[in-house]
């Protein structure tokens, strides 16, 4: 059965159609790839799902239960975790109380203080980033600060992670090593993921099947393998950026 | 016009330290809900003179006991500070500043004029007084002590809810980027009504420390609206740390300004080094929320 199911998702600014009818299915467990051009659509389909956007249309079904439109921290209380693009850490605040904070409110403060803390500290073991409570996010590098934000997403418990162009900014050997991360957090936590990426070299040996997306429409959606030799993926996305 | 640094120079710098006390916590409210919620409450002094009231009318009026009469009239303003969240703010987070101010606004002569149909325009007094302490040929009234003592213990307080509970960590996180919050599973709406709830409740506070000080009367905010708000700009809109500080500096001002010339001259005085120093350092002393 599907974990995520979205169904003729469209959403509109204005007049301005940002995607239209786009339906795509995610199983339990899987690493899907959603990939396109800029201004393909990518991060407005994410939106929808993680709530920040309320759907014009269409359905997003996880886990059983309608979720489209629904406020973000109650889809965050369902099971979907999300990062950023550009990482948005609190700096005001240490390392762990960032992640502790998304232990806490992740899990609709149902968990005990004492939890929290180890949840965060776990998070942290787990993506790399050291757990001395005293540390604050001053000096952090691009790569440091986007496996805080994972972590964060982590400390939420979800079942379902939308991670948003993890890759940017970060030089060939980062980006092996945060893919290689995407991979071990499947398999150690069993969390399904989906990688929004334009990144794809990286990518496209790391996901199950990708969904491609241009002007707001689902393009192709398939094994890494077939993308790579289907004409329109060429046409619109390999042709364009990944040849230049 | 006698400004030699004598025992009454030292008097006053002493005495400028107790009202800083006071000031400060006036500011610490202010403060935090702009920092956490992005309005200015101008009303804030009046919802002072609310509290005010309320501890008067339960003392004198109902014959409560001291103590009760404070805390019903610091649940009151908490629960003020959640209606003009809910009423009056809540309806414009997302309009123009100018809107803010002027809603906020609006709600202050609001409450003057209910204050004044209810109460008139007398100036009222709980009467309740504990006596001076003499100090090296200097005076010191025990009202000014505690309200100096208490007001730090409950900013003490403040300090360590927002450190140590996650709804303090939280509330110190809205304060710096409220669009990612939801995304980690906090309801920020919560979250303001929280931070208005203690918004309000540190009014009430600084109202129980007033009304051993001050008489009460409808315009009251107006002795002290300008000069909280002015402390909070000084030390950077938002900065709870910089307000606190710029606190000391104001009391000083008026305390040695008012020694030295005459109270009105101290006022002038302090708005005159407010008005230098914000054309120096536009965003306050210390740096306050872009």
């Amino acid at each position: 059965m599907a974990l995520l199911k979205v169904q003729g998702l469209t959403k509109t600014f204005n007049g301005f159609t940002a995607i239209k009818n786009v339906s795509f299915e995610v199983a339990e467990g899987e690493i899907l790839g959603l990939i396109g051009p800029n201004g393909s659509g990518k991060s407005t389909t994410f939106n929808c799902i993680a709530g920040m956007y309320v759907p014009t249309a269409g359905s997003i079904v996880f886990d059983g239960q309608e979720i489209a439109g629904l406020p973000a921290n109650r889809i965050c209380h369902a099971g979907i975790g999300r990062t950023y693009q550009i990482p948005r850490p609190f700096h005001n605040l240490t390392i762990l109380e960032n992640v502790a904070l998304s232990a806490w409110f992740g899990q609709n403060r149902t968990v005990s203080r004492e939890e929290c803390w180890r949840l965060a500290t776990e998070a942290l073991e787990m993506v790399g980033l050291p757990t001395d409570p005293r540390l604050t996010t001053e000096g952090l590098g691009a790569a440091a600060l986007k496996k805080l934000e994972l972590a964060r997403a982590l400390a939420t418990q979800p079942r379902l992670l939308l991670a948003d162009e993890s890759l940017n900014g970060l030089d060939h050997n980062e980006m092996e090593q945060a893919a290689e991360m995407l991979q071990r957090i499947r398999k150690e936590k069993g969390i399904t993921i989906v990688w929004v990426e334009h990144i794809m070299g990286v990518l496209m040996r790391v996901v199950d099947r990708v969904v491609v997306l241009d002007h707001g429409e689902v393009i192709f959606d398939g094994s890494p393998e077939a993308a790579q030799n289907d004409r329109r993926v060429i046409e619109v996305y390999l042709g364009t950026e990944a040849t230049a | 016009m006698d400004c030699a640094l004598d025992i009454f120079f030292l008097e006053a710098v002493l005495n400028g330290v107790l009202l800083a006390g006071l000031l400060a916590l006036l500011a610490l409210g202010l403060n935090l809900v702009f920092g956490v919620i992005d309005v200015v409450w101008i009303c804030y002094a009046e919802l002072v003179m609310v509290g005010m009231y309320a501890i008067f009318y339960f003392y004198k009026m109902v014959g409560l006991p001291i103590p009760l009469a404070m805390l019903l009239g610091v649940l009151i303003v908490a629960l003020a500070g959640i209606i003009l969240h809910v009423v009056v703010i809540r309806p414009v987070l997302d309009t123009p500043p100018i809107n803010q101010l002027l809603v906020t606004g609006g709600v202050l002569f609001f409450l003057q004029a209910a204050a004044t149909m209810a109460f008139g325009i007398d100036f009222r007094n709980i009467g309740v007084q504990f006596g001076s302490v003499s100090f090296a040929d200097m005076y010191f009234s025990w009202n000014r002590i505690i309200t100096f003592v208490v007001a730090l213990v409950i900013m003490f307080c403040l300090w360590l809810f927002l450190r140590r509970t996650f709804i303090g960590t939280a509330i110190r996180a809205v304060s710096q980027d409220r669009h990612v919050m939801p995304l980690m599973g906090v309801d920020t709406r919560q979250v303001y009504l929280v931070t208005s709830a203690i918004g309000g409740g540190l009014a009430g506070l600084a109202a129980s420390l007033m009304v051993l000080q001050f008489d009460i009367y409808p315009q009251i905010g107006l002795q002290f609206g300008p000069l909280v708000f002015m402390i909070c700009v000084l030390g950077g809109l938002g900065n709870m740390v910089g307000g606190f500080i710029a606190a000391f500096i104001i009391a000083q001002f008026i305390t040695i300004g008012g020694s030295c010339f005459a109270t009105e001259w101290g006022y002038a005085i302090a708005f005159l080094f407010f008005m230098v120093m914000i054309f120096l350092r536009p965003r306050g002393l210390f740096g306050g929320k872009a």
